[in-house]
């Protein structure tokens, strides 16, 4: 059949289109809170695309994504798998105080060399609390999501009773933990950002996160390994029936997945961050990576650009005070458009208004698919 | 002696009154799980309640009209959960995570609109969830400042304990609710039985978001006597683990809530002496949860058809 595709039929079929009419969908949700509260549209999205398009606006977006990247990367991988990691807050959290910690022991060591040793540390440390989850789950069959909330918790507490032990505790009256080793810093040199005119917070992370991208997006497509993980993923039964280990593929698949938000983790603290402060409340940037994989369609290159997306928002939002509106108007227009994303499937019905014939057409097409 | 029963008193009063917004919640989470939609908006709608019972009990002057608008701003939320994920067959968690953010993102930027804060304004004690039995013991004995303790202690507690029964009733002792757990074991089987599996579903989600609209009024309203951002931080997914450490029965959920209760209580009493660090006893529910789990409960058996949208057959 080559029949030429209707506009409609472009737009109910790509999903890549249903994600651009839900982030539409979110914004035009956020104006109409706008116009509600009395405060101008124009003032309020024109401040935000503002804010990010200039060249240190942009640097501060991209400051700002690395995290989220990372930590939507282990989200999505979660879910290529099968499994919802929920636990990626937790995992981030002990991935940034093993890197801090590791760059206060290690301060002395060359910055190639401390460096990687940080990556590594969080990278074991999220890995381990993946782990963990999945042993729960494998060998005594507890809840992973059950599981991944309490770790979400004893990784918060965890943290911040590491941050007050006077070794890393910081000196002067901040509650927080030392700054990270000048040895272990992603930032680029204070000249180099001053002369390009970035924002002073402009690190390598963003490099880091393009690589995670790259390799994970290698393992889910071209390795047996990816393989193996995502047929678990679709029917576990059938892979197991196939051959595969299914608790092996679950403790890997947690693994690879805890170790990217620890990665997340160390890239926040060694590029933006320099510390870690004992919280009141989680921070996020787990929950976060969960609505970036969302956004992203769980595709290694699609968390990439929702990544700077949220990072712009986040950036973007954080300037909303400056217009008097409220920056949680950010989140109510996220919050929209993943629940547009979550029902998509009414864009797939946008063709039915071609009629009763196209809708009696899809039926047929349907029951001879069956 | 005299020492350790005020201690005593003072722990079980905070057990109950911590397990309380939890306990609403839990028994929101166990409509809507047991009926076979996964809600981890809870913590979305326990927000919204909470916002909304403190606001308005703050400009009727009335508790009970904060409380109950509480549950019925949890319910708006519940609607649009239930609107995406039975209606619409949308993928529940994403749409979970949706409410997560709508929730605190809709009545923050209200709170900035009415109070230019995000917090709103402390409640006086007539606006205040009252309590029950207050200056009915004498407490000038050990004896009696226990009592006062435990049992001179806000009405929500009453409430939700009489709810506990309730829910527990209709999940296993009425046809309704014999059909709500048949929808979410094998809903094909209740649909040929001529039963709504549909509009089952719809109604349990939205009496999931009421019911964790009122644990959040109870957090605003008894708890604290104000909303601020940080009010529900995470209550709503302790709930959601106290129904999975409950094998997805209120009455198995009302030990996990007291469990995470009892903990918060003595976090409240270790607390005050000093010597043990604060955070270490923070840590303690969520590490006794998971001993717990290892050592009794084990498996916790999902219904079937938790999670898989249902879509009618044409």
């Amino acid at each position: 059949m080559t029949k030429k595709k209707g506009f409609l039929d472009v737009i109910s079929e790509n999903r890549f289109i249903h994600i651009l009419l839900s982030i539409l969908l979110g914004f035009l949700v956020g104006a109409v809170f706008l116009v509600i509260m009395n405060l101008s549209v124009s003032a309020a999205y024109g401040r935000l695309i503002n804010s990010v398009t200039s060249l240190k606006g942009f640097s501060y977006v991209v400051v700002y994504a690395v995290p989220y990247i990372v930590a939507g990367l282990s989200v999505a991988f979660s879910f290529k798998t099968g499994v919802f990691n929920i636990g990626a807050e937790g995992q981030f959290v002990v991935g940034s105080m093993a890197a801090v910690v590791t760059s206060i022991f290690g301060a002395s060591l060359p910055k190639p060399l401390l460096i990687p040793l940080c990556f590594l540390a969080a990278m074991a440390a999220g890995a381990i609390w993946g782990i963990i989850v999945g042993v729960l789950k494998t060998k005594w069959g507890i809840n992973e999501v059950l599981s991944m909330i309490m770790f979400n918790w004893i990784a918060f507490y965890l943290s911040n009773f590491i941050a007050g032990i006077p070794a890393i505790k910081n000196e002067g009256t901040a509650e927080a933990t030392k700054n990270i080793a000048d040895n272990a810093s992603l930032l680029f040199s204070k000249d180099f950002i001053k002369s390009a005119g970035l924002a002073p917070t402009a690190n390598w992370g963003f490099i880091a996160a393009i690589v995670a991208t790259v390799l994970i997006w290698f393992i889910i497509e071209k390795t047996t390994l990816g393989y193996e993980l995502k047929a678990v993923g679709s029917n576990k039964f059938a892979a197991e029936y196939g051959g595969i280990s299914v608790n092996r593929s679950i403790l890997t698949a947690l693994a690879i997945s805890g170790a990217l938000a620890g990665l997340a983790g160390a890239l926040q603290v060694m590029g933006m961050g320099k510390r870690i402060s004992i919280f009141t409340s989680q921070e996020g940037f787990g929950f976060a990576g969960i609505v970036v994989a969302l956004i992203g369609c769980s595709n290694p290159f699609g968390v990439l650009v929702a990544g700077l997306f949220y990072g712009a928002l986040m950036y973007g939002g954080s300037k909303l005070n400056l217009e008097g509106v409220p920056t949680q108007l950010i989140n109510v227009i996220v919050g929209t458009v993943v629940f547009f994303i979550a029902i998509s499937v009414i864009f797939e019905n946008l063709k039915r208004l071609k009629g009763r014939a196209a809708v009696k057409k899809a039926v047929a097409e349907k029951e001879g698919k069956k | 002696m005299t020492n350790f029963v005020n201690s005593l008193g003072i722990i079980l009063f905070a057990t109950l009154v911590y397990a309380t917004p939890l306990l609403y919640g839990a028994l929101g989470s166990c409509f809507s799980e047991v009926s076979g939609v996964v809600n981890i908006g809870i913590e979305g709608m326990m927000t919204a309640g909470a916002f909304t019972g403190t606001v308005i009990a703050y400009f009727t002057g009335s508790p009970w009209i904060g409380f109950l608008c509480g549950g019925l701003a949890g319910a708006f939320f519940g609607m649009l959960h239930a609107f995406a994920t039975v209606s619409l067959g949308a993928d529940q968690t994403i749409a979970g995570t949706a409410i997560n953010m709508l929730g605190p993102g809709i009545v923050i930027m209200i709170a900035k609109v009415l109070f230019n804060s995000t917090d709103t304004i402390p409640l006086s004690a007539s606006q205040k969830m009252p309590k029950l039995f207050a200056g009915t013991f004498d407490t000038s004995t050990v004896f009696g400042r226990f009592m006062d303790n435990v049992f001179a202690t806000y009405v929500s507690t009453y409430l939700v304990f009489v709810a506990v029964i309730i829910v527990w009733f209709i999940f296993y002792k009425t046809r309704f609710g014999l059909r709500l757990r048949a929808c979410g074991e094998h809903p094909q089987a209740c649909e040929t039985l001529g039963i709504n599996v549909i509009a089952m579903r719809f109604a349990c989600v939205c009496i999931s978001g009421f019911l964790s609209g009122l644990g959040g009024a109870c957090v605003t309203m008894a708890l604290s006597t104000q909303f601020r951002p940080i009010s529900i931080v995470g209550q709503g997914f302790i709930a959601i683990a106290a129904v999975i450490f409950g094998k997805f029965r209120p009455q198995g959920a009302l030990l996990g809530c007291l469990l995470f209760g009892f903990c918060s209580g003595l976090k409240v009493v270790l607390g005050g002496s000093s010597g043990v660090n604060m955070h270490l006893i923070s840590m303690i529910p969520y590490v006794v949860t998971v001993i717990v789990l290892v050592l009794f409960v084990g498996k916790s058996r999902v219904p079937a058809a938790n999670g898989k949208p249902y879509i009618k057959a044409k």
